[in-house]
């Protein structure tokens, strides 16, 4: 007992540090160790290095630099709910958690704190329905329409029709794994094809014997999803028993170049979702250059850059800061609460135009928010890889998701949700 | 003086064998208990909570329940996280099918439940020993995840596979749910493990634990002075899946709120709690909160000076972590193979003696 004492005294004297003076605290649960750091650096990196690039570019956003703080989540549930309660003191504005997991157990926590959750193309899909979920926020994308883009994808690939073929999903066994093969099973009842659920536990590193089921069942295509470790493994394990590269699609969070190039030349061909441009060629990239890479201030090992992952959590940041601005102009203060913030994420609108403005043109989808829509147009483009010239090329241009599959889905879920926590729906 | 027994006159035979032998050890006991339930909740808020007293409390009642098991009547287990995510989803499968009832009452029948299983799982211990029954726990392990991700019923058919615990109120306020205060998560947890560690002192002091500890020393010498094998193990089974399957129930209702059951319950939960006793001290109350303390309070600890306090990048923190934590461990057992019970124990001897040795 004694022991406990001593370590409960030497932490208060350390969380006894005071609130931060106007400043905009934004923080990022990151993961850099575990199996699933090959996705976890890149998208840290992505999302320190914009907010760097604001504070110092601009003084941060209306005036009021940004404080990033970042916080090992390992993606381990239990740490992610301590650093949400360590973040929470700070003033956190908003939660992105890059954690489907470690977003279903902070959704009703940041509900009831009143701080809004933002999770782009990942999450709880239903959440995309905002009379039921004030708080949370998951445009521009999520897995049900990542899941429906890709079977839109394969109908043009087969001249409209999938009848008669089999399709597997490898996915990684837990929650957000799981997500798509509700929409999965609806779409294979609408288009006629055998859809076929190959589980693989977590962390992914042993996959022999659902490639071996992979091998004896010869699906026409194999989705994945995966996560960490377990995509590098998988597309080994598929180039080993040579399954055609070209039919193997991976979720966008199956497909960045961490994935394909332990595989080498095996992974040519390998196709992704992608709900981003990626690369180097955006006029962001010589500001980031100027004003970050070049005077030492990027974060981590600085090997990421330009990367998908790099660039998604750059997207990222680069909405929440969109939002931030707008909550801005709503409330007429550059000192924002979360529940102003919120105000801003609602009535957020994306366009091309802004997205050059930011210098990324033709990066990602325009989108307006409203109060009732939280998940926004859902649609995704395929990227192919090219292991000869290590770089993922946009093979077409945006997909638009099966809504009239997906609205019912969501609001069946959402709906249930709100039954269960007596939640009176808004937007009324 | 402080810490002795002179002058400490014991006129009955239950005050002889009290617990406490000591006055200044059951004073500085009923001092925690006080501290604990007089002072604490009034002064937790959501990060002490969430971050270090609930989960403390939940993995010592976790640690007691093992240290019954494999320190008090010597059978090795590694299905402590299997067991775990049976009171957690025992525990979800009847809130969410009898709302009326108390969840208190649904955290004791979770562990219930937990008992039936562990007791199922432990018959193979009366024919195999040692390393060949923690394969067979090991199996249960991987079985009883397997069975709560591949079987819809047990998740009550969510897309996700997740559980969720909805909000469950005792006496007007909220105990499980988001908008649970933080001195309710702390009071529920609390009651359990004074009451849990209150039951499994007593019961190790009894003739059951004698019997435990018989079949741990030697069971073949414990079966001629007449203990039964059959019994003394496969209570020890129960009772410690009991522990173990409340401390699943409360780590999932009242500590998370949403659990999938292969992240939180996977082969890592039984190592960590197995850790925790081997830390602690095997065959010791007292070792279970150490080894509980130790393992949960520590990396929070490091991760605050390291990162909160010396300002390092939270990867370097968190590696570096790792590799204290570890070093610690192994110079603990190095040091003393016991665990920091019997560094208690050697300070409370050396206590009695002070300041003249010899």
């Amino acid at each position: 007992m004694n022991g406990r004492l001593t370590a409960a005294a030497a932490l208060a004297a350390l969380m006894a540090a005071g609130p931060a003076m106007a400043e905009l605290v934004i923080p990022n649960l990151s993961y850099r160790t575990g199996p699933y750091a090959p996705g976890g650096i890149p998208y840290a990196d992505g999302f320190n290095d914009f907010f760097t690039l604001l504070n110092e570019r601009d003084g941060g956003i209306g005036g009021e630099r940004v404080r990033v703080i970042e916080c090992e989540t390992a993606y381990n549930t239990e740490k992610g709910v301590e650093c949400y309660e360590a973040t929470k003191g700070e003033g956190s504005l908003v939660y992105n958690p890059l954690s489907t997991g470690i977003t279903y157990q902070l959704i009703p926590r940041a509900t009831a704190d009143g701080i809004p959750l933002y999770t782009p193309g990942y999450g709880r899909t239903s959440a995309a329905n905002g009379r039921v979920f004030e708080w949370v926020f998951n445009y521009p994308a999520n897995y049900w329409d990542a899941a429906s883009v890709a079977i839109r994808y394969l109908l043009d690939e087969n001249g409209g029709s999938l009848t008669g073929k089999k399709i597997a999903l490898v996915y990684h066994n837990s929650a957000y794994g799981k997500e798509p093969i509700r929409t999965l099973q609806e779409l294979a009842r609408k288009h006629g094809y055998e859809l076929l659920e190959i589980a693989v536990d977590h962390p992914g590193q042993e996959q022999k014997s659902q490639w071996l089921q992979i091998r004896q069942q010869r699906p026409d295509y194999v989705l994945m999803w995966g996560w960490g470790v377990m995509n590098a493994v998988a597309i080994q394990e598929a180039a080993n028993i040579r399954y055609p590269m070209e039919n193997f699609i991976g979720v966008w969070w199956s497909g960045s170049e961490n994935d394909v190039l332990p595989a080498g030349d095996g992974a040519n061909g390998y196709k992704s979702l992608a709900m981003h441009g990626t690369g180097m060629d955006y006029p962001v990239y010589a500001a980031l250059k100027q004003h970050v890479y070049d005077r030492g201030l990027a974060s981590g090992a600085g090997d990421q850059i330009g990367s998908v992952l790099y660039s998604r959590g750059m997207y990222a940041a680069l909405v929440i800061a969109e939002a931030v601005r707008k909550a801005q102009a709503i409330h007429g203060v550059a000192q924002v609460s979360p529940a102003q913030l919120r105000d801003g994420f609602e009535q957020l609108e994306i366009t091309e135009a802004r997205m050059a403005e930011l210098g990324l043109p033709d990066f990602g989808q325009a989108f307006a928010a409203t109060c009732e829509d939280h998940g926004g147009p859902g649609a995704g483009r395929i990227q192919q890889w090219d292991a000869a010239a290590k770089r993922w090329s946009l093979i077409t241009p945006f997909i638009a998701p099966d809504d009239e599959v997906l609205t019912p889905l969501i609001l069946e879920d959402s709906t249930a949700f709100a039954a269960e926590n007596n939640i009176t729906q808004r937007c009324q | 003086m402080l810490y002795r027994e002179a002058g400490d006159f014991k006129t009955t035979y239950a005050a002889d064998g009290q617990t406490f032998p000591i006055a200044f050890d059951r004073w500085r006991y009923y001092g925690v208990l006080a501290v604990a339930f007089g002072v604490v909740p009034f002064l937790i808020n959501d990060y002490w909570a969430n971050a270090v007293f609930v989960p403390f409390l939940i993995y010592a009642i976790a640690a007691i329940g093992l240290n019954i098991l494999t320190g008090y009547c010597g059978q090795v287990s590694l299905g402590t996280g299997g067991f775990m995510a049976v009171g957690a989803y025992a525990c979800y499968k009847l809130m969410t099918a009898f709302p009326e009832v108390s969840i208190l009452v649904h955290i004791v029948l979770a562990g219930g439940i937990t008992a039936g299983v562990g007791l199922l799982f432990g018959i193979p211990s009366l024919r195999i020993k040692g390393f060949y029954l923690a394969v067979a726990t090991l199996a249960a392990q991987f079985f009883l995840v397997w069975l709560f991700n591949k079987v819809p019923w047990f998740y009550n058919y969510s897309a996700s596979g997740q559980i969720s615990a909805p909000e469950r109120t005792f006496l007007g306020v909220a105990v499980t749910g988001a908008a649970t205060p933080a001195w309710a998560k702390y009071l529920v947890c609390l009651v359990f493990v004074v009451a849990l560690a209150w039951v499994a002192r007593n019961l190790t002091r009894g003739a059951l634990g004698r019997q435990w500890m018989a079949i741990r020393d030697m069971d073949i010498a414990a079966e001629i002075i007449g203990v039964n094998p059959l019994r003394a193990k496969l209570a020890a089974f129960a009772i410690s899946s009991f522990y173990v399957g409340i401390a699943g129930a409360l780590l999932f209702a009242v500590y998370l709120g949403a659990v999938e059951v292969g992240e939180a319950f996977g082969i890592n939960k039984a190592f960590l709690v197995l850790f925790m006793i081997i830390i602690g001290g095997l065959g010791s109350i007292f070792g279970s909160f150490a080894g509980a303390a130790f393992l949960v309070l520590l990396p929070v600890l490091l991760k605050n000076v390291l990162v909160g306090g010396l300002g390092w990048s939270t990867s370097l923190a968190a590696h570096i972590e790792l590799m204290i934590v570890g070093a610690l461990i192994v110079l603990f057992l190095i040091v003393e193979p016991h665990g920091l019970a019997q560094l208690w124990r050697l300070a409370k001897e050396k206590l009695r003696l002070w300041p003249f040795p010899h």
